[in-house]
């Protein structure tokens, strides 16, 4: 079994800013981490693994400092790392990002065949969602996206079970190997990785590519040059206005809410019960 | 089957990493464990870095460290509640290499010093806690981290895990610090554009300013402010000792509150944006508190083994220094595969025939006395503050006449016995 999961760095969006005169994200102001929803697919490659034995790699594109995610995964439990870092790269939207990395997947697949692709549900600074398909599109394998859990791996029939969020519910699908997951945050806790984990990422020392790496690459397609996608404009969202707090004894404040919801009543769809 | 390291350092700052650094430049196979998410992530200091010892470690590190300042004036106040007697000196030389110091911002700096360590072959792991020493037949072998198979060996663990030193506790080598050997510091680092801070504190771009500031900016308490200059920000902190605090029934954040209101200190401040809180305890309880710092298998550096000089707020340099005499027995005991007490023990007698244990040892009562009396800091700089309000303020009374008043001023809130007794005192304290 040959797992290989597809991770990004991204800045922390949780604390990154955006500048008020340019309008664009202040990548300073913000750590880069591993885009939460890859460590969750990391993690369940290893819980995979740990059944069916086998390799867990990890696969990123991005500058040369984005060996720390795949460093990062190597704590939580994958076997080896590849990046893909060249200036050709650079600059490349969702369409651009997903041929690179199914390139690279090419490449993979021709040392060790792989059997299963997971990705993040999305990343946290785009919040796409768009590369995983993208990816499963150009190699010509089904993707399944929103999973929430693998079910069963059957390595001799080559097929996985999985369950899929939907909005009301979830649904079990069945799918031929090799395919593409999409994963949901809760579809495992990420442990705290032992401690020979620790060690063998702060030693291990990730698979550089440039695009010369790469075979039968059409450069038209990747980075800026690849990428159809325009920015128009990033703004923050106007802060909602605060509400309004109702003094009073408890009557004085339901005849308060009341003369509110009176007086917006147009916004409701009132029904009368006689 | 667990790992097996030449040495284990534990703690990331400034003693651990620099110790890590020279083993690892020495080929001994280093592993550095950092509780933090990144090193620097739980590292507070006022933010004053030393040259000296620095420069050492790794020559010309200002021309790629990540450093804020070069300091060119240090400014000293005596403040009271609406004046500050102030002296200080600005030298331009100090704003050309080799420099004497310089601000930084600790979550930087302490990153790009791990990184060093971690280019020199050091293997860095972060986000682990180390539990506890590892004793076999009465020698350490190595650590216990929170960890899954959390094990790990070494011939010798140089704790430079911090002020409590919850390890070197455990070992024995010192009982929980008294609230007197431990002052509690409090900072923000406050943005505020470049153009501001040049403007208010008259620099240039590359050129830093450090106030330090008695008084009324610990309401009277033993401790001391600080303002230092960053590019683009202010470190403004206040601490005092733990027993101080308690004593005057102080909260740390209330004192920072009043320093950042004060109002010479608030012009200063004025308009900036606070963008970090942090607090820290430091080791402040000097010689006599300094701990065992050699055992079978184990070597204490840096804050650990209580080595700050709070009266020249010097720490970190201390700690790198200790860092590097740590290494420098390790790397002797590798080659001699002896790592007992009494070969580690040589770093003891290095620290202690270095600077760091000879400045402590001068200013062994300092901290006690000035604890001990508190009028040096409760009555005297606001009576200093008079006499000068008094002396400069030009009302037609002939100068010898105002030398006569403010010299009775101050016998008579005292008497002439007991100022001569103070003075005395704070002479032999310091000497």
């Amino acid at each position: 079994m040959h797992i290989v999961v597809c991770v990004k760095q991204v800045p922390d969006t949780k604390i990154i800013k955006i500048n008020p005169k340019t309008n664009t994200l202040d990548r300073r102001s913000a750590p880069a981490i591993l885009n939460p929803y890859d460590a969750h697919a990391v993690q369940e490659a290893v819980k995979i693994k740990e059944k069916t034995g086998g390799t867990i790699s990890v696969l990123s594109m991005g500058p040369p400092q984005a060996t720390a995610v795949i460093k990062k995964s190597v704590e939580i439990g994958a076997d080896q790392g590849y990046l893909i870092s060249d200036r050709a790269f650079a600059g490349a939207d969702t369409l651009a990002t997903s041929y690179a990395l199914s390139k690279a997947l090419e490449r993979i697949a021709k040392e060790l065949p792989i059997d299963m692709i997971i990705c993040g549900k999305h990343a946290i600074d785009g919040d796409t969602g768009q590369v995983g398909p993208g990816i499963a599109r150009r190699l010509d394998i089904p993707p399944v996206t929103n999973v929430i859990e693998v079910t069963e791996v059957n390595e001799r029939e080559k097929t996985v079970l999985i369950k899929r969020k939907l909005t009301n519910g979830y649904e079990l699908v069945q799918s031929e190997m090799p395919c593409l997951l999409t994963v949901e945050k809760e579809i495992n806790d990420i442990e705290y990785s032992p401690m020979p984990n620790m060690i063998s990422a702060a030693r291990y020392e990730p698979i550089i590519w440039a695009v010369d790496d790469l075979e039968n690459v059409d450069r038209s397609q990747l980075g800026l040059k690849g990428s159809p996608t325009v920015v128009g404009k990033m703004f923050t969202p106007p802060r909602p206005e605060g509400g309004k707090k109702l003094d009073g004894s408890a009557d004085e404040q339901v005849s308060q809410l009341m003369d509110i919801l009176m007086e917006k009543k147009d916004l409701f769809t009132l029904q009368s019960t006689k | 089957m667990p790992e097996k390291f030449d040495v284990i350092v534990v703690g990331a700052g400034p003693a651990g990493t620099s110790c890590a650094y020279t083993c690892a430049k020495n080929g001994l196979n280093v592993l550095l464990i950092e509780r933090g998410e990144y090193p620097g992530a739980k590292n507070v200091m006022g933010g004053v870095l030393y040259r000296q010892q620095m420069e050492e470690l790794i020559p010309d590190f200002w021309k790629e460290a990540p450093l804020e300042r070069p300091v060119i004036e240090q400014r000293f106040w005596m403040m009271d509640k609406e004046s500050v007697l102030s002296f200080g000196y600005k030298g331009l030389e100090w704003g050309v290499e080799p420099y004497n110091n310089f601000t930084v911002l600790r979550a930087q700096f302490d990153q790009w010093f791990a990184k060093k360590a971690v280019e020199a072959g050091a293997l860095l792991i972060t986000e682990t806690v180390v539990t506890e020493c590892i004793v076999e037949d009465g020698k350490v072998v190595g650590v216990r981290t929170d960890r899954p198979d959390g094990e790990v060996f070494a011939d010798v663990v140089v704790l430079a895990d911090g002020v409590n030193s919850l390890l070197s506790k455990q070992l024995g080598f010192h009982k929980e610090f008294r609230p007197d050997e431990v002052a509690l510091t409090v900072m923000e680092v406050v943005n505020l554009p470049k153009d501001k801070i040049n403007d208010r504190f008259n620099l240039e771009d590359n050129q830093g300013c450090t106030i330090e500031i008695f008084g009324d900016s610990t309401k009277g308490n033993l401790g001391t402010a600080f303002l230092y200059t960053n590019k683009e920000s202010l470190n403004i902190g206040v601490g005092t000792t733990l027993s101080s605090m308690i004593k005057a029934k102080m909260k740390p954040y209330e004192l920072l509150d009043y320093l950042k209101n004060h109002p010479m200190v608030k012009p200063f401040i004025a308009g900036g944006e606070s963008a970090e809180y942090l607090a820290h305890l430091i080791p402040e309880g000097g010689y006599r508190s300094v701990p065992k710092v050699a055992g079978n298998g184990v070597i204490v550096v840096g804050d650990a083994a209580q080595l700050v000089n709070a009266i020249h707020r010097e720490g970190s340099n201390m700690a790198m220094h200790s860092g590097l005499l740590a290494a420098e027995t390790v790397i002797e005991a590798h080659r001699l595969g002896n790592f007992s007490q009494s070969m580690l023990n040589n770093y003891r007698e290095a620290l202690y025939n270095s600077f760091i244990i000879k400045d402590l040892e001068k200013y062994k009562d300092a901290a006690h006395t000035f604890e001990k009396y508190p009028q040096y800091f409760k009555e005297y700089v606001p009576m200093m503050n008079q006499a000068a309000s008094k002396f400069f303020t030009v009302d037609g009374t002939p100068k010898r006449d105002k030398q006569k008043q403010i010299i009775k001023n101050m016998t008579s809130q005292r008497g002439t016995l007991r100022v001569l007794q103070d003075l005395y005192r704070a002479w032999k304290a310091v000497k």
